[in-house]
This record gives structure tokens, C-alpha cells and sequence, in this order.
């Protein structure tokens, strides 16, 4: 039975639905006010906020298929802020390229809803929309711009590869269903825990596949080939949306299933997680340490850092759990900045992304450049911006569960990332450029990078502002 | 009066950054504004620190502590706490002290994007400060790497030729020890969970863990590794000559006076208290490093043909005397070590800010292109080889002090190591002296004479160099005279310190012999 609870429950995701529907059919118009749609689409993202930090809900919906409480309501957050980023990086990127159009403001929504559903879900059947919502919208997002083959082949390559990891979540999720009887996550649970009948070789199987299908949508090597290719090829704007989003969305998904649903199971398949976890950081940075186009070097830095994510995974205590939603959090702001600042620099025909061309970035525009360095010195981890704390919380969890090893491999490979990391630190401050011509700070990316500042800057001298807000939302899951 | 007492160590810590916020709001064209704002600052900080000095009990005890709780959730106990007993105390003096020193030096030495610079600096002497100040594991970690990435800077934009490679080495070189110490604390903080029930970074609660000796013997060696990259102890150095002959001068100032003695200060602070069976296992390890690097820096130096990378490999010498004297745990040889690292910080600053001025007018660092130039330049020689006296540890002058100290106190626990030490000192007036002689005496070389066939004669020290090097004359010449006001504050932490430590290590015997040191120039005739 449906109830008003139940609707209550999603307003959030549904004031987004109404706005990306909107969207679409303002672009119906005859004359569409296209350089206004951005608004319509952060009205919606604003009023989604709203709704999900003004009028809290806790408990369970829809029959026991959605739960919302401080976990969902804590990653909902960052998705709408993310969402709402990846809505003001367009701007100036799809008008430099003269691509602006509505479908594009209301995919991105779409995804947005995608990945609440994703951490909201308490039902394999949800999370399978949820993740279905976020995947399909961004393909398109990803081949958006049909003029370029880069776009294209990317968008392709991204579909490809996404439709089978989809297939392997949702083999996944039929072998549980099949030991279990259920696709409820509580019910799941309680049959692993008290079922002696049940099969452990399915669920075992059962939940490796979920693994895996997780695997490709977070980059986890070496589940990660498609990942520097399509985020090279996609525009820029959504590069930024496609290595924070889903790998946040993911992250947060696997993390609930882990320690709600799977935390015997998961403890079966230890030693896979470790390998997956050493394989993807020690991957992930030694091949962005080869890389020149800073597109396919922040997506190897993404890579890097599920790895380390990982680590969190494979733990699975409430302090992990909550090192890794603060890591999250931290990740995609300055992920997303990142991004940013390459999709603002980026020049109309796809040039302007090399190392190189940043030379002189102190000089041409001293703000960006001090921006671009503060995001890459937090995703180095270095203290005290927040990229530290994230990497700290994650570690001291995992050395207090006796991966020590586990974790010196994790700071070596930082260390290996400070290498390229600095790479653009070196060109921006170090280097000159031949051609001095400055470089315009788009005036939408200004609360990006209010963002960056305080999230990285500002958390890392003030971390107490998140860490109470996500041992909460940690602490709701267990 | 209260309220000033009780943050006085914040205030002494962040004054500098604070000074870089202002900096930051004044435009980058006003050049001589931001150079005075920074000097302002920096003083004002020193002015600060004074009063620390002055108002600091001579006891053992941590002082000034200010304790603030930070990071907390599931009872992680991670906190703002800083305080500060005689070790740190002097140098944190050291560190006020050089800062605007650094910053006058800068004045000429500095031309391009100085607003960066300033900034950079002061960041960095927050960092330094910080280090010496912090009484919380995690807090002295986020100090120790924050003042990375500013040095980073100052070598890699306004470094020499070969910046960028330097800086780079530099900064992999520094992460690569302290990310294993980050290990290691880590290891510490849950072994504290295990031990108190509760997570807590707190230094002097951690002071009191028993660590198993397996465990301490990792966690000792992570530790160590970090700061013995820092010191530099052989085999650690090689990034230092780099990255002291592409550094600026004030960045070589600020590289040899303070960021070498967070290495020695990290053994005292953390590795000796934390893990003394650890201690007593690798201290023959240590010592023999530290003997090998005395001798092997003095070798080096002695067939440089570059003056900065010579004052440079004989920092790698005199730090081994530092890290000889810490580890031969001795009362005399550990205060030795800690009034060393200051000596060192004083002579080798001022002798790398005096080949700076000499660089300035030649722009020749190679030591075979000059020669007589005393004749040229009087004052600058005679300055020049009082500092190269004190460095090689005449009586009266400062390096003479910490020298006598550590090779007396550590011939009791390490004599062989302090035999071998006395050699270096003999090494060290052979290079040193010699550097003297071939710069400032004998027939004029090619440098001196191409500047004086331009047509401009060499001009002798200037008058913003004088302010530069007076204070640091000065305090060479009163350490050397009348080492006491230092002394006095060092002696009761260290005793604390060794005590501890042969309390911990109950199977070694405290070495016999007298217990306290009364030092006095009486004694040394």
C-alpha cells in the first residue's frame, strides 16, 4: 500500500524528477531559453536540499524497499552538491562550445536521482534502479557531444562496458535471491545469519558478483580499463561529474551492502577485496604517473583512490565506515574542482589539456592556479587540507584492524601520486609559458571553488564541521 | 597578563601565518611594504618567543601548554595540544631568531614575486614552529608535512638551475620517511586504544604505553627513518647538497638553521621517550651512522669546488655530531646534541647568508675562481672566518660548547664513536680552513679580477648586511662565553629524558659518573 509516508519519503527525489521533466519540455519550446535552464535545473536542486536537510525522515518505505536516515540523507547531500557543480561546470564549457541544450541540465538531474536512490535503496531491486537511472543518464551525458568522435567513442565504450558490469550486478543479485529468497536487504541478512539451509557456495557467488559489478562502476582494477578513455573522450563538465558521482554513489552503495547486508559473506572474500584494494591504488598511480593530459591523469588519480576506498571496504568497521563516507565527501568537492578548473582552461577544440599547457597558470591567472594546486595538494593527501584526514581516518581504521601491510602499501603509493600531482604544481609555478595570455575564471565556477576552499582548506583545519555530521551517518548503519 | 600567558604559544605559532594572511591582501606591486610587513611580523614574533623564554621555568616540566580538543568521535582524542620544555624552547628561539634574519637577507637576495616568497616563508616558520611546539602525535604530523610543500616552493620558484629536480627530490625524499612514521602512528594510536581503551594522539599520555619490543622495534625504525632523512644521517643525505646549492640563500638559511634539527628533535621527542627498548637495540646501528657521516661529510667537503655544496656536506658532518651526542644518551652528550643543533643552525646560516653575499657580487659559487679577496673586502673576511672558528668549535665561540659536550659525554657510553667524532674536528678546520684561505687570501682570483676590470671594486658588507650578520655574531660570541641562560633551560628536560629512559631499560646500568652538569669556562681551561 502506498501511504503519504511513503511519498514523503522521496520528495527530495521527486522535486528533481519534476525539474529534469521540466527541463525537457521547456526544450520543447519553440525559442527555449537556453541560457536559462541552468537556473530551472539549481532551482530544483536547491528545493531538493531543502527538502532533504529541512524535513528529515527516518525509517523505512515503500514495504521495506527504501530506508532513509542520516547514511542516506549525509551522501544524498553530497550527490545534490555534485549535482549542482556538475550543473554551474557546464555552463561555460557548453557555451564556449555552443552545445548548450536542456537534455543536458536534465540528464544530469537524472543521475542525481539515480544515485539517492542507490544509498536510499534497502532492496537489491532499488539499488539495481538506482544504479540503472544513474548509468543510462550518463552514457548519454558522456556521447553528448555528437559531433565528436572522442564523445562518441566514449559514450560508446562506456555503454559497452556498463551493460555488462550491469549484467554481472544483476546475476548477482538473482543467485541471492535465489539462496536467500529475498531481494529485501534486512531479509537477506537475517537468512545469511540464521538459515542453515542456505546454500553459502550461491550466496557466496551470489554477493562476488555484486562485487564485481560494483567494481566497474567505482574503477577498481581490473575492473577500470574504460575509465581514463571515457573520461578523456567525454566533455569535460562531465568528466568532473562522471569521476565523482558514480564513484561516490558506489562507494556508498557497496559500503551499506557490506556492513548491513554482507558482513559475514564479505568476510569470505577478504583476501579478494585485498587484492583488489593493493592492485587498484598501486595501478591506479603508477599509470597516472605516465600520463601528460590531465584528463586521463585525474581519471587514473580516481582510480588511485578507490583503491584506497577499498581499504575501507575490506575493513568494514564503524570507524571505516565512517572514514569512508568522510572521504567521500572530501573526494568529490575536490575532484569535482578539479575538474573544474581543466574544464575552464580547456580551449574550444579540445586542446588546452596537457601538463604543458598549464605553464605559467601563476602568472596568467594566480586564483585558478592557487585553486588547482589546493585541490591537488588535498588529493595528495597532504595535511592539513581534508585529504589528509580522509586518508587518515581510512588508515587508522585499517591498522587498528591489523592491515598493516595493506597500509604501507597505501602511503607508499601517496607517495608515488605526490610525484604527479606536483606535476602541475611544478608547471603552473615553475615553469613560463610562451604564451602569457591570461586565462578567464569563468564566474560559475566561483562556488566550485568556494567549495574546494572549504571543504579542503576549511575541513582541514576545522575537520570536527564534517566528522560529527559523518560518524552520525556512520553510525546509522550498524 | 593571564590571557597572554595562556595562548602565548598559539600566538607565538600562528603570529607568522597570520602575517602571510595580511601579506596576501597587499598588492603584489608594493614590494617594500610586504618585504618590512614580513620583517614586522617576524619580529614581532621573536618578541613573542622572548617572552616565552624568559617566563619559562627551569624545570623539567612541559610549559605553556595549551590543550584544545580537536578531531573527536568514537572517542578518537585527537587535540590541539602544544607546550614546551627546554629542548623545544631553544629551539623555537632559534627558529623566531633566524626567521627575520632570513627575511632581511631576502631583501636583496629575493627580487622576483616577493609577495610569494614572504608568504611562503612565514607559512613555513608556522610549520617549524609548530613541529617544536606540538605535544599531540597527529598535530606534529600535519606541522612536519605542512612545512613541505612552502620549502617546496622556495626551492622549486626561486631555486637555481636545477630547481625543479631538487625540489622534487626534496619533497619525495622528506614523504617517503614520514609517510611510514604515519604508519607507525597510526600503529601507536590503536595500540593506545588497546592499552587506555580509548583512541588518543596525546603525547604525554602515549609516553606511558608498553609497547612490546617487536612492535617498538617497527615502529622505531619507521619513526627513525623519517627523521633521520631529515637530519640528513648517512646514507639519507644525498637530497641535501641538491637541495641546498639550488635553494635560494634564505632558503638555505632556513633549510640548514631549522628544518635539519626537526630530525634531531624528532629522536629526542618521540623516538628515544616512546620506544626506549627500541632505542637500546639500534643505538649501536645509529651511532656508527652517525660516526660515518661525521667523516664521510668532512671528506666530501674537503674536495667541493663549490662553496655552497661544501657548507652543505659540512652540515652532514656537524649533524652527526648531533646525532652522536642524542644517542650516546649521556646527560652531558644529549644536551651537547641539543646545543649544537642551535650552534649549527647559527654558524652554518650565517655562513651559507655570507657565501650568499659573496655569490651576490660574483655570481660564482666555484671556490677556484676567487681568491683575495680579504683585501677586497675586509670586514666580510673577517666576519667570515669568525664564523668558520666558531663552526669548527674554537674555544670562547659557540660550536666549541656543544662539541666539548658531546664528545666528553659520549666517551663514557660510545668511546670509539667519540674518538672518531674528535678526528672530524680536526677534518672539519682542515676543510673549513682551507675554504677560508683559498676564498680570502692569496693572489686575486678570476671572479675578483673580472669584477674590478668592469671597473666597479668589490664592495665590502653592506649596511643592510651588517643588520643581517651583527645579531647572529653576536649570539655566537655570547653562547660561547656564557652558555648558561641556555644550559640552565636545556639541562632539567634532558635529565628527564635520560633518566626515563634508563628507567625503561632496566638491564643496562646508568652509566657512573657525575649526574648533573655544571658547565663553566673554569672547567673547559
Amino acid at each position: 500500500m502506498l501511504t503519504w509516508g511513503d511519498i514523503t519519503s522521496t520528495f527530495p527525489e521527486l522535486a528533481l524528477v519534476v525539474t529534469a521533466l521540466g527541463l525537457l519540455l521547456l526544450e520543447t519550446l519553440r525559442e527555449p531559453p537556453r541560457d536559462k535552464l541552468v537556473w530551472v535545473g539549481l532551482a530544483g536542486i536547491v528545493v531538493a536540499l531543502v527538502l532533504e536537510v529541512g524535513f528529515p525522515v527516518y525509517g523505512q518505505f515503500y514495504s521495506g524497499m527504501i530506508a532513509v536516515g542520516d547514511f542516506s540523507r549525509f551522501l544524498n547531500v553530497i550527490f545534490l552538491v555534485l549535482g549542482g557543480g556538475a550543473l554551474l561546470l557546464a555552463v561555460p564549457y557548453l557555451r564556449k562550445t555552443l552545445e548548450e541544450r536542456g537534455e543536458y541540465y536534465s540528464l544530469v538531474l537524472f543521475a542525481t536521482v539515480g544515485m539517492m536512490f542507490m544509498t536510499k535503496a534497502h532492496d537489491l531491486a532499488i539499488t539495481f534502479l538506482g544504479l540503472e537511472l544513474l548509468s543510462i543518464s550518463l552514457y548519454i551525458l558522456v556521447g553528448f557531444y555528437r559531433n565528436r568522435v572522442s564523445s562518441n567513442e566514449a559514450g560508446l565504450k562506456y555503454l559497452l562496458l556498463g551493460a555488462f558490469s550491469t549484467g554481472f550486478f544483476l546475476f548477482g543479485a538473482a543467485l541471492i535471491y535465489g539462496s536467500t529468497g529475498s531481494t529485501n536487504y534486512d531479509a537477506i541478512r537475517v537468512a545469511i545469519l540464521t538459515d542453515n539451509q542456505l546454500s553459502a557456495a550461491l550466496t557466496l557467488t551470489g554477493f562476488g558478483l555484486l562485487l564485481i559489478g560494483f567494481s566497474f562502476k567505482v574503477a577498481l582494477v581490473p575492473f577500470h580499463m574504460y575509465a581514463p578513455d571515457v573520461y578523456e573522450g567525454a566533455p569535460t563538465s562531465i568528466s568532473a561529474f562522471l569521476s565523482t558521482g558514480p564513484k561516490v554513489a558506489g562507494f556508498a552503495a557497496l559500503l551499506k551492502l557490506v556492513v548491513v547486508v554482507f558482513a559475514v559473506t564479505t568476510r569470505h572474500w577478504w583476501g579478494a577485496i585485498w587484492v583488489l584494494a593493493a592492485l587498484t591504488m598501486t595501478v591506479g598511480n603508477l599509470s597516472a604517473l605516465r600520463q601528460d593530459n590531465l584528463k586521463r591523469m585525474l581519471a587514473y588519480s580516481g582510480v588511485a583512490h578507490a583503491g584506497y576506498l577499498a581499504i575501507g571496504i575490506l575493513v568494514g568497521s564503524l570507524e571505516s565506515a565512517f572514514g569512508i563516507i568522510y572521504y567521500l565527501a572530501v573526494y568529490g568537492a575536490t575532484t569535482l574542482a578539479a575538474f573544474g578548473i581543466v574544464a575552464a582552461v580547456e580551449k574550444e577544440n579540445e586542446a588546452g589539456l596537457e601538463v604543458t599547457d598549464y605553464r605559467g597558470l601563476a602568472r596568467r591567472n594566480p586564483v585558478m592556479a592557487a585553486m588547482f594546486a589546493l585541490a591537488l595538494l588535498s588529493l595528495a593527501g597532504f595535511p592539513p587540507t581534508a585529504g589528509f584526514f580522509g586518508k587518515f581516518f581510512v588508515f587508522s581504521a585499517a591498522v587498528s584492524e591489523g592491515y598493516i601491510w595493506l597500509v604501507v602499501l597505501a602511503v607508499l603509493n601517496s607517495l608515488v601520486s605526490v610525484y604527479y600531482y606536483l606535476r602541475p604544481v611544478v608547471a603552473m609555478y615553475m615553469e613560463t609559458a610562451e604564451d602569457e595570455s591570461p586565462v578567464v575564471l569563468p564566474a560559475t565556477l566561483v562556488p566550485v571553488l568556494v567549495l574546494l576552499v572549504v571543504v579542503a582548506l576549511g575541513l582541514g583545519v576545522f575537520p570536527m564541521l564534517l566528522v560529527s555530521n559523518s560518524a552520525v551517518a556512520a553510525g546509522s548503519l550498524f | 597578563m593571564d590571557w597572554l600567558q595562556q595562548h602565548l604559544l598559539t600566538g607565538i605559532i600562528f603570529m607568522p601565518t597570520f602575517g602571510a594572511g595580511i601579506i596576501l591582501l597587499l598588492p603584489a606591486g608594493r614590494r617594500e611594504v610586504i618585504q618590512r610587513v614580513a620583517l614586522g611580523v617576524a619580529l614581532v614574533t621573536f618578541l613573542l618567543s622572548y617572552m616565552l623564554f624568559v617566563g619559562f621555568r627551569q624545570d623539567e616540566t612541559f610549559q605553556f601548554i595549551e590543550l584544545l580538543p580537536w578531531v573527536s568521535a568514537f572517542g578518537m582524542g585527537i587535540s590541539y595540544h602544544v607546550g614546551v620544555d627546554g629542548i623545544s624552547l631553544l629551539l623555537i628561539m632559534l627558529t623566531t631568531f633566524l626567521t627575520p634574519i632570513t627575511i632581511l637577507s631576502a631583501f636583496d637576495s629575493i627580487d622576483n614575486r616577493v609577495r610569494g616568497f614572504m608568504v611562503a616563508l612565514l607559512v613555513m616558520e608556522t610549520g617549524m614552529l609548530g613541529v617544536f611546539a606540538s605535544l599531540d602525535l597527529f598535530l606534529f604530523y600535519i606541522f612536519w608535512e605542512a612545512m613541505l610543500i612552502p620549502m617546496y616552493l622556495i626551492i622549486g620558484v626561486w631555486g637555481g638551475k636545477r630547481r625543479l629536480y631538487a625540489a622534487m627530490k626534496f619533497v619525495l625524499f622528506t614523504l617517503f620517511g614520514s609517510l611510514l612514521m604515519l604508519v607507525a602512528i597510526l600503529a601507536i594510536y590503536s595500540q593506545g586504544h588497546e592499552q587506555f581503551g580509548y583512541y588518543t594522539t596525546n603525547y604525554l599520555e602515549l609516553v606511558t604505553l608498553q609497547i612490546a619490543p617487536g612492535a617498538q622495534a617497527w615502529m622505531f625504525l619507521a619513526f627513525a627513518l623519517s627523521f633521520a632523512i631529515k637530519v640528513p644521517l648517512f646514507p639519507f643525505h644525498t637530497w641535501l647538497p641538491d637541495a641546498h646549492v639550488e635553494a635560494p640563500t634564505p632558503g638555505s638559511v632556513i633549510l640548514a638553521g631549522v628544518l635539519l634539527k626537526m630530525g634531531g628533535y624528532g629522536f629526542l621527542r618521540y623516538c628515544i621517550p616512546l620506544f626506549p627498548l627500541a632505542t637500546a637495540r639500534f643505538t649501536p646501528l645509529l651511532v656508527t651512522l652517525a660516526v660515518v657521516g661525521i667523516i664521510y661529510g668532512a671528506l666530501l667537503a674537503m674536495v667541493q669546488t663549490d662553496m655552497k655544496k661544501l657548507v652543505a656536506y659540512s652540515s652532514i658532518s656537524h649533524l652527526g655530531y648531533v646525532v652522536l651526542g642524542i644517542f650516546a644518551l649521556s646527560l652531558q652528550s644529549v644536551t651537547g646534541g641539543v646545543i649544537q643543533m642551535v650552534n649549527h643552525g647559527l654558524s652554518t646560516g650565517a655562513l651559507f647568508l655570507l657565501v650568499g653575499f659573496i655569490y651576490q657580487r660574483t655570481h660564482t659559487r666555484q671556490i677556484s675562481d676567487y681568491g683575495g679577496l680579504a683585501s677586497a673586502m675586509p670586514n666580510l673576511a673577517v666576519v667570515f672566518l669568525i664564523v668558520t672558528l666558531a663552526s669548527i668549535g674554537l674555544p670562547g665561540l659557540n660550536g666549541f660548547v656543544g662539541e666539548f659536550l658531546i664528545i666528553v659525554g659520549s666517551y663514557r657510553t660510545q668511546p670509539v664513536g667519540a674518538i672518531i667524532a674528535a678526528i672530524g674536528v680536526i677534518l672539519s678546520a682542515v676543510y673549513l680552513l682551507w675554504l677560508v684561505h683559498r676564498v680570502f687570501f692569496g693572489p686575486p682570483g678570476a671572479a675578483v679580477a673580472e669584477v674590478s676590470r668592469a671597473g666597479k671594486p668589490l664592495q665590502d658588507l653592506t649596511r643592510r648586511e651588517w643588520a643581517v650578520i651583527l645579531p647572529m655574531l653576536a649570539l655566537i660570541v655570547i653562547m660561547g662565553v656564557y652558555p648558561q641562560p641556555f644550559l640552565r633551560r636545556i639541562e632539567p628536560a634532558v635529565d628527564h629524558l635520560v633518566h626515563s629512559y634508563y628507567a625503561s631499560v632496566t638491564p643496562v646500568p646508568f652509566p657512573a659518573g657525575r649526574n648533573e652538569i655544571s658547565f663553566s669556562m673554569e672547567e673547559i681551561e
